[in-house]
């Protein structure tokens, strides 16, 4: 056979590679007693049934203990026994049982502690300062109606007591922040945050002490509680992506079964791999390491390695690169490198030294204090000097100094930003597509070029059967046959085939040719051209457009089939609306020119680059940029890693290498392409309402500014100022939600049912 | 202006009541999985599994 690549999870799909038992105690941990917990995660689970669906099948196993599916990670742990009355127990009927009740499975990174750990701290901290502002308002209130002389001045003690820890435990977050941006001689939001806090708490302190009659308690804290809260929903969003992501299938492999010299075989992870190494690679496996082929002949997918769409014959002696798919003969092959040294750690390289461009962008929020903060402080210092000058009081100087850092002190500012961006990852999530980080889709809104990946990306890596030549039930007799192949044209074949299939029995694979069965008319072969019909001309096919498949009887051609990479659902609409927005595409692929050509045409691009190498990619990328374009660069494979890590922002499906996932800034779990316009356009709403925040909150300090230097501020000014000024911002961000309100259901298991399996 | 010795204190623990339950309630996990805490209030008891894997259970 010759043609094709194959989608990734199609592939698990199809193989039911559920992983090795050896693999699976690799990545399950010990819980004592005899006992070890795994984490695997089922991405498809969406209600109350499935969760019962799947604890239920588990728990009727007789070697798990208890299992626990959370929904909100989409996620199974599982605690089973090593052993029941002296027999190992068998991990991999775990992931039978899951199957069985039709949920996929796999394998998950463990649960990331740390940022759990954050969670909850940020959660308590939120817990802490609410409980405190509210106690400390209280007593405000009591004050603001009229409390004096000795009650006020105990109300007062009572709130620095209650602020005191607060500050100092909830507070801790925003100055670690601002002392480490001022260590490296720059500001932040946290800068003019921390500043205003800590003054108004001493100053409120003294105050107290010398019976005044305004202390700033109750807006220090209640500061905290606001920008808490903001930080805290900032948080779980991104985690809520990450989990997300990280849910999907790892595509590299964990271990390998390496054969010892003395003929046993023992499963070791891929990190131990030494170079010599003999291991064995079955069919539908993945390669671990850069490796030579010791035994065995077989066709390699290299789509998700290089973006060359056609499957590629090796035997003896060839090279096979890690990542690389086995597709139909089993091999033997010898490391040549370590996992360590592997092409993934090459890209790995080219991504490192690729990223300069991301790690120079400022975040909007930064940008503005940069001006703000300088402007404010200046501000309540000139302030401080005029009032003590002129006035001569310069206690009352300072208490007005600081009435003047309170009121600008960037609350609603510093809302502005996270709430609008909280809002649109949380649109995005609904229609399935994840963001990292709130910068993403800063960096989203600025790009005015889009550079596509061909396969995996703009193609959906899976062939489909365009045409076929043929007399006769040939089609029939063709699809019988295939339906025994795991190669991506056979699944493309039947699938594609309106005839019922002829059953056939004994069918053999013959790796690098195709297929063979004898049936009572003869012998039937399925393949390249030059295994069907013996003559030597697979040369000429090599640079074709089209994948094709040949069907002989006796060595005489019956049918000719022919296959196309399917494009991606809304490829093409996805490419006008951008073009619509002003948005110019590219399309930047390791894949053969006449392949590319064809794709671009049919797409209405207008530059195509083809066969570019992973260096290739990130230059083309380097010089758009150079141009003064912003770029968005959409990608899957590893050759698109380093690419992915030096454009502007980027992209990437779910099906993509994880190497790819963890380069792209966003990742999308539904197989449309649409999802790249989509997701340009809230970043681009949510651009719009970030900077009517901005005018908001300036507009607030303008009007509030003016009254606080004259030396009118009260604390109950500035509460019911700084209140409403943060509600305001938060309705304005809450406003990105109206327009998009498509009658939708979550669009994660949305994307997950309409995957093929 | 005498029973602000009693009132304080009490609205002050009371404040610190609720403040510790949430702090318990983060701490056992209560916040892990809200999706799925909203629909186990539908499910049936007999078909619900025990044991909690998870539980303190994380390395």
């Amino acid at each position: 056979m010759t043609c094709c690549t194959m989608d990734v999870d199609s592939t698990l799909a199809l193989g039911g590679q559920a992983p090795s038992a050896e693999e699976i105690a690799l990545s399950s941990h010990a819980v004592g007693d005899g006992l070890r917990q795994i984490d695997l995660s089922v991405p498809d689970v969406h209600c109350g049934g499935c969760i019962t669906a799947i604890e239920a099948s588990l728990a009727r196993l007789p070697f798990v203990q208890g299992a626990r599916v959370n929904l909100t990670a989409r996620r199974v742990s599982c605690v089973y026994a090593e052993s029941v009355d002296g027999r190992i127990s068998d991990p991999t009927a775990i992931f039978e049982a899951i199957a069985k009740t039709g949920y996929r499975a796999h394998l998950s990174v463990a649960a990331p502690l740390q940022s759990d750990r954050l969670r909850n701290q940020l959660l308590l901290a939120v817990g802490v300062s609410g409980f405190a502002a509210a106690n400390i308002m209280l007593l405000s209130v009591s004050i603001w109606s009229g409390a004096d002389a000795a009650t006020r001045d105990m109300f007062h003690w009572i709130s620095a007591m209650i602020a005191a820890p607060a500050l100092v435990y909830a507070g801790r977050f925003f100055f670690a922040s601002a002392w480490s941006a001022l260590k490296r001689g720059r500001t932040n939001m946290d800068v003019p945050i921390s500043l205003a806090v800590t003054l108004s708490y001493a100053v409120s302190l003294w105050e107290t002490m010398h019976h005044g009659e305004h202390a700033w308690f109750d807006a220090s804290v209640s500061l905290l509680f606001f920008l808490l809260i903001g930080r805290t929903l900032d948080h779980v969003m991104r985690e809520k992506a990450r989990e997300a992501i990280n849910g999907l299938a790892r595509i590299t492999p964990r271990g390998a079964l390496v054969l010892s010299p003395d003929g046993t075989t023992r499963y070791v992870p891929v990190e131990e791999i030494a170079i010599g190494d003999r291991i064995a690679v079955a069919a539908g496996e993945r390669i671990p390491v850069d490796a030579t082929i010791a035994t065995g002949a077989s066709e390699v997918d290299l789509s998700i390695v290089t973006g060359e769409s056609s499957p590629v014959s090796v035997t003896e002696g060839d090279t096979v690169s890690s990542g690389a798919m086995n597709l139909t003969g089993s091999l033997v092959i010898r490391a040549t490198k370590t996992a360590k040294n592997s092409l993934l750690a090459e890209i790995i390289a080219l991504m490192e030294a690729a990223e300069g461009g991301r790690a120079r962008y400022r975040r909007i929020a930064d940008r503005a204090a940069a001006l703000y903060s300088p402007v404010v402080h200046l501000l309540a210092l000139v302030t401080f000097l005029a009032w003590g000058i002129f006035g001569g009081d310069w206690k009352q100087a300072m208490l007005i100094a600081v009435a003047v850092l309170i009121i600008t002190c960037p609350c609603a500012l510093g809302l502005a930003v996270p709430v609008v961006q909280v809002v649109a990852a949380g649109e995005l999530f609904r229609k399935g597509i994840m963001v990292k980080d709130g910068s993403a889709l800063e960096r989203l809104a600025e790009i005015d070029t889009v550079a596509f990946d061909k396969t995996g990306t703009l193609t959906i890596g899976r062939p489909r059967l365009v045409e076929a030549t043929q007399e006769g039930n040939a089609v029939a007799i063709a699809a019988g046959m295939a339906a025994h192949s795991r190669h991506p044209l056979s699944v493309a074949l039947v699938r594609g085939a309106a005839v019922a299939p002829r059953r056939f029995d004994a069918v053999t694979e013959v790796p690098g040719g195709g297929l063979e069965v004898s049936a009572e008319e003869g012998l039937y072969r399925l393949g390249s051209a030059a295994f069907a019909c013996g003559g030597d001309l697979s040369a000429d096919t090599r640079d074709a457009a089209y994948s094709e498949a040949i069907l002989s009887r006796n060595g005489q051609q019956l049918a000719r089939f022919r296959f196309e990479d399917m494009l991606r659902p809304g490829a093409a609409d996805a490419v006008a609306q951008l073009a619509a927005s002003g948005v110019e595409s590219v399309m930047l692929s390791g894949d053969r020119k006449a392949v590319v050509d064809r794709t671009a045409a049919g797409l209405g691009i207008r530059h195509a680059f083809a066969a570019l190498t992973p260096k290739g990619k990130v230059e083309a990328c380097a010089n758009l940029g150079a141009g003064g374009h912003r770029v968005l660069m959409v990608g899957d494979g590893i050759n698109d890693a380093p690419a992915l890590a030096a454009a502007h922002v980027s992209m990437a499906p779910a099906s993509a290498s994880d190497i790819g996932r963890q380069a792209a800034d966003l990742v999308f779990f539904h197989d449309r392409l649409d999802a790249v316009p989509q997701a340009l356009r809230v970043a681009r709403r949510a651009g719009r309402l970030i900077r009517q925040n901005f005018v908001l909150a300036i507009g607030y300090n303008i009007l509030a500014v003016p009254v606080a230097i004259a030396g009118y501020a009260t604390p109950l000014i500035a509460a019911v100022a700084m209140s409403t000024s943060s509600i305001i911002v938060v309705l304005n961000a809450l406003r990105l939600n109206t327009p998009g309100k498509a009658p939708g259901r979550p669009a994660v298991p949305m994307a997950m049912e309409a995957r093929p399996s | 202006m005498n029973m602000l010795i009693y009132l304080i204190p009490i609205a002050l623990f009371m404040g610190g009541m609720g403040l510790c339950a949430f702090l318990w309630s983060l701490k056992s996990g209560q916040y892990d999985d809200l999706e799925g805490a909203a629909w186990r209030v539908l499910a049936d008891d007999e078909a619900a599994t025990s044991g909690r894997p998870g539980d303190g259970g994380q390395p």
